[in-house]
Order: structure tokens, then sequence, then C-alpha cells
């Protein structure tokens, strides 16, 4: 996932003028047309008369802003907690590293929908973590913002996690210790090399994270509900349209959701991507 | 000057060794492979903790488990250079070279001008701004040295300086390095196992082998008078170990020498193979220091030819190219050799 940065820049010009496999240039069209195809429907099918005034809709902005608040916190979170994990089990030295890497990254292949029910059996209102800190505190996770974003972070952060861990994990670490051999201290190092060799998979990380954290659904309405205004993000609502009958706001509200991942995936190959 | 005791214990080694560097003298480590030479850098800067001894810089003692101290690398003013040299690939030259007087506490601006006079001083004033991964190996090596020396360490360690580096130039850096150690002030100790590196750039030699120092001595000392195998091989000569009875050596092992020289006890004589004869038939008039053997081995080494002949004691004998038709050396046949016992030297064990 992390691309060497001292990979020689020749390597593979001269292969250029190789010819490929006419059946490999069909069935790679055939994959490509697979994912552009839906997204020629949304933009043939959307209501594009109306389109100011669905997007516009409170349902709609309110929507958005949810998902752009919970997407931003639950990546934020990542950061914070999931960087420390990855650096723990890119570096740390334990027994059941191998099982607590399984158990931290077992929502990847979760169904999210699982996870949400997880999530209210621990934190739910009942739940055995989520009672006592009721008691103790009155919050309460589910039904709410906050809830957005732990279901949202329980199924984004993983992402992050198996990122930054393979980017530590693939940096050459003495070159840690020709910076602490030149007199840097360990925030020093970490700051000035560190952090710099595993950027393309800090920002491979951070993105993907965010990206999951924004198309969440399954954990999401299972653990926070669907609350219009509260707990309602934009994937939400397109269901909620779609499934009654409100098919034109739930184009729009896709398109909206297309919009602002593609403007992501352009700004991520622009600064980290691919020279 | 550095005063250094190191032991500690890695898997497949134990290393035990004790030496001094004085300011300003250049000593080479040399050793076969995994014998501890790197280890022992390893362990100079700290980022390999010792498990006993000490080691001691210019009167401050760096390191010595026995009292708990330990220094931390990045406080040590010690310099080391990577066999690999470990440049930064995410910073040009300039930046590389200036981060260790950053760390120093040293302004950005000031830092910059000494790396790149440094990175002058070098000849690399061109790549300045070039990443490592747009420079040639050769000046990686050379921005590797700068960033060692650009923060004026109270010891220097190069690791392999010249090991990764084509043999084209070699040469020039080689000088260039000998130059650099040369009106270096600092203790200066570089790791090598090529010989003709540590005669050129060294002082002093210091020989290690299996985690333990078996020579030490000036380049001359080690190199006429080798102590290990290890050595002998190196510098093509051969080495017979044995016990002297006045002129009479009995090589351990079988075979008796006469040498020009009386000894008593436990000798070693060194033999350079250019002193040693070969025939197919027993030398006339000569029945002291010939003996028979089998050819085990036939070398080219640029103009000579190398041949090893398997006897009581085997022996490595030098031949003109012309040798090997006229006694057909490569049918593995029996072959006698002589030597002249003035050819002989030997020294105490």
């Amino acid at each position: 996932m992390v691309s060497s940065r001292q990979a020689p820049k020749t390597a593979g010009t001269a292969r250029e003028k190789q010819r490929v496999n006419p059946l490999l240039i069909v069935l790679a069209a055939l994959a490509a047309l697979f994912f552009i195809f839906p997204l020629i429907g949304l933009i043939t099918g959307a209501p594009w008369g109306r389109m100011a005034s669905l997007i516009t809709s409170q349902t709609a902005l309110k929507a958005l802003e949810l998902s752009i608040i919970a997407s931003l916190s639950s990546t934020a979170l990542a950061l914070i907690f999931g960087f420390p994990l990855a650096w723990l089990l890119a570096r740390g030295q334990f027994r059941g590293k191998g099982l607590l890497r399984g158990l931290t990254t077992l929502p990847m292949v979760l169904p999210p929908v699982v996870g949400g029910i997880a999530l209210l059996l621990a934190y739910g209102r009942r739940g055995f973590i989520g009672e006592p800190l009721d008691k103790a505190t009155g919050i309460t996770l589910p039904f709410s913002l906050a809830g957005v974003i732990v279901a949202e972070s329980f199924v984004a952060m993983p992402f992050f996690v198996i990122t930054v861990e393979s980017g530590l994990r693939s940096m050459n670490r003495r070159l840690e210790d020709a910076a602490r051999s030149l007199g840097a201290r360990r925030r020093t190092v970490f700051i000035r090399v560190t952090l710099p060799l595993i950027w393309p998979a800090l920002a491979a990380g951070t993105v993907l994270t965010w990206a999951r954290a924004l198309g969440e659904f399954g954990a999401t309405i299972t653990f926070a509900g669907n609350l219009p205004g509260v707990t309602q993000t934009m994937p939400l609502a397109v269901y909620i349209s779609q499934s009654s009958g409100m098919t034109d706001e739930a184009i729009a509200l896709s398109l909206i959701l297309v919009v602002v991942s593609l403007v992501v995936m352009i700004f991520r190959r622009d600064r980290s991507g691919a020279g | 000057m550095l005063e250094a005791d190191i032991r500690l214990r890695l898997s497949r080694l134990n290393l035990d060794a004790a030496f001094t560097v004085a300011a300003g003298e250049v000593v080479a480590l040399l050793g076969p492979n995994g014998s501890g030479k790197s280890t022992i850098l390893r362990a100079l800067t700290g980022l390999l903790p010792l498990a006993g001894g000490r080691v001691v810089l210019d009167g401050t003692v760096l390191e010595d488990p026995a009292e708990r101290v330990m220094v931390a690398p990045e406080k040590r003013p010690i310099a080391l250079m990577f066999q690999d040299y470990l440049l930064f690939p995410h910073m040009n030259a300039v930046e590389n070279v200036a981060f260790g007087l950053r760390c120093q506490g040293v302004d950005k601006k000031t830092a910059r001008e000494r790396a790149a006079t440094t990175l002058g001083r070098l000849e690399l004033g061109e790549v300045a701004e070039a990443k490592p991964g747009a420079m040639s190996g050769g000046q990686q090596q050379r921005v590797a040295m700068a960033r060692a020396l650009v923060t004026d360490p109270k010891l220097l360690l190069l690791d392999e300086p010249l090991a990764a580096l084509d043999v084209s130039i070699k040469t020039n850096v080689r000088r260039l390095l000998r130059d650099v150690l040369s009106k270096s002030s600092a203790a200066n100790m570089l790791v090598t196992h090529d010989v003709l590196d540590a005669v050129a750039l060294s002082d002093r030699m210091i020989v290690i082998e299996n985690g333990g120092i078996v020579q030490t001595g000036t380049p001359a000392e080690v190199t006429g008078r080798p102590r290990s195998r290890y050595v002998a091989d190196l510098t093509g000569v051969n080495l017979l170990a044995g016990t002297a009875r006045g002129a009479l050596l009995d090589v351990d092992g079988g075979g008796r020498l006469v040498c020009a020289e009386s000894a008593t006890g436990p000798t070693l004589a060194v033999i350079a193979p250019a002193g040693v004869a070969v025939s197919r038939h027993q030398p006339e008039g000569r029945r002291e220091n010939a003996w028979q053997g089998k050819v085990s081995a036939v070398d080219l080494m640029g103009a000579r030819v190398r041949v090893h002949v398997d006897g009581t004691p085997a022996i490595t004998a030098e031949v003109p190219p012309a040798a090997v038709d006229e006694l057909k050396l490569d049918d593995g046949g029996e072959l006698w050799v002589s030597i002249e016992p003035a050819a002989i030297t030997t020294y105490p064990q």
C-alpha cells in the first residue's frame, strides 16, 4: 500500500512498448465499464430540474452536515487512538499480538450490521459498558451523534490501523538509528524521520478511513438509529428516501456523496499519489 | 581519546575487546564477516547496550553497566557512517548533512551553510539540492561522509566506508577519505575487511576474530608478521605455526623447516608465495625445506599464478603463468616444493 520512495524512477520505461494481450484489454475495459455505468446511471437519472431545491432541502443539508461531522470525528479518533495501536502492532513485542491484530481488524470483514448489534450489547443503554457509563455520567451513546461516531469508528478505524501498521513495518528502522546517532532525540526522530517516511501510508490510511466512515450504514442504523437531524447521515437518508418511494431525493443525495468522494479521491492522488 | 572495553553477548557472538584510540589517530578494525567489527561500532554509539566493560571518551564515561552509566546515543559526541549510508531518502544532501547540526541546536541558516561548506569540501556542490535516490553510489557515500564529519565528533566511526563502491572510483574516494582522516582531530575508527584499505588509511590495525582481538599493531607489523590465518590469507602469505629448536621449526601437523634465524618455543613462520619454488622432480642438492605434495588448486592472480600444494605442510607457491604449461600443473600430479631458509621469517607466537 505504501509506495517506496527509493524506487528507481526509470524502472519500467523499457517495458512500456511491450505488447499487451488483447484479452487483457477487453477484460480490463469491462471492469472499468462495470464501475462507470452506475455513475452514468446516477447522472442521467438525476432530476436535474429540481436538483437545487432537493439538495438544499432541510433533510439533505442536515444529513450532509451530520455525515461530515461524524466522518471527520471518527477519522480524528482513528488518528488519535488508531496510530498508537498501529505502532504497538508494528513495533511491540508481546504475546498475543496476532490475536490482538485479528480482534482489532475484525470489523473490516464483519458485516456492519453485526457490528452494530455487538456495539449495542457493549455500549448500549443496557450494555455491560453502556449501563454503568449511563449511571455514572448520564451519557448514553445509542441514538445520539456520539453513537454515530462510535459506530463509524468501529467499522472504519481498522482500515487506518492496518494501513499505518504496514507503513511502519515497511520503513527502514535503521534510519531511526542513524538519526539517533546524529544526535536526534526520540521526538525529533519521530517528527523528522519516522513521520515523513510513513507519510504515504498515513495519508492513504486517513483517506480510506474517512471514506469508509462516510459510507457507513449498517452499524450506524443498528446502533445509532435513524433520527432525522440527530443520527440520520447521508447513507441513511438515501436509503430511507429510496425505500419510501422518494427516488428523486435518493438520487440527489447520492450524487452529493459521489461528488464529495470524487473530490477527495482526486485530492488524494495529487497529494500522496504516484508521480 | 577513546578507552573502550566492550563486552556483550549476542546469539552467535561473544564479544570481549579492549582497546584505545588516541585523538587524531586512525585505527582500522579488521576481521572476517561475523567477527564482531560492526557490533563494536554499534556498541560504541550506544545503539547496542553493553553487558560489561566501559566506554570512556576524552575522560567522560559514556557507558559503564557496573556503575549503571548509560549516555543515550543522541547525547554522545560520536558520529557513525553506516556501511549502507542510511541517508534520509526524503531529505536532499544539504538537509541530510545539516540534520546532525540542527539536532545540536545550531540554527537553520548556519546549519545549512556549514552543511554546504562540508559538501563543497567533498566535491559535492552540484548534488547539494538532490535527494539520495537521484545520486550515484559514490555521491551517496560522500554525502554520508559529510554527514558524519560535519558535527565535529570526538569519535568518528566508519563502517566499511568503501565496501559498496565500484572499483573504478574506489581509489579516488580512498584518497579523499585519507585526506579527510589525516586532518581529523577526532579519534577515528574504521571497520574494513580489505587489507588495502586498512593499510592505506590507518595508523594502527586491530585484528578481531570471533569477538576477540587477535592482533594489534601498525599496518607494517600486522601484515609483515600476521598472527592469524585470516590476516595471512588476506595478505596472501603462508603462515605456519610450530615449535622452534634453534634453526629447526617443527610445524604443527607435520613437517620440518630449516630457518635462517634461531628461535625457541612456539613460533610463527611467514613465507611469501614468491619465495616458494616449484618443480616436477626433487631439487638437486637440497635435502631440507623440500617436500612433495599434490596440486589442490591453481589461481590466476593478475600476472602471476598461485599454486596450492597439498603436502606436509600445505603451502602456496607463486609461479609465472608459463610454468602452468611447463610443469603441467593442471594434471593434478605430485609436485616438489622447496624454500630457501632466508625466505622464512619467524617470530614468537
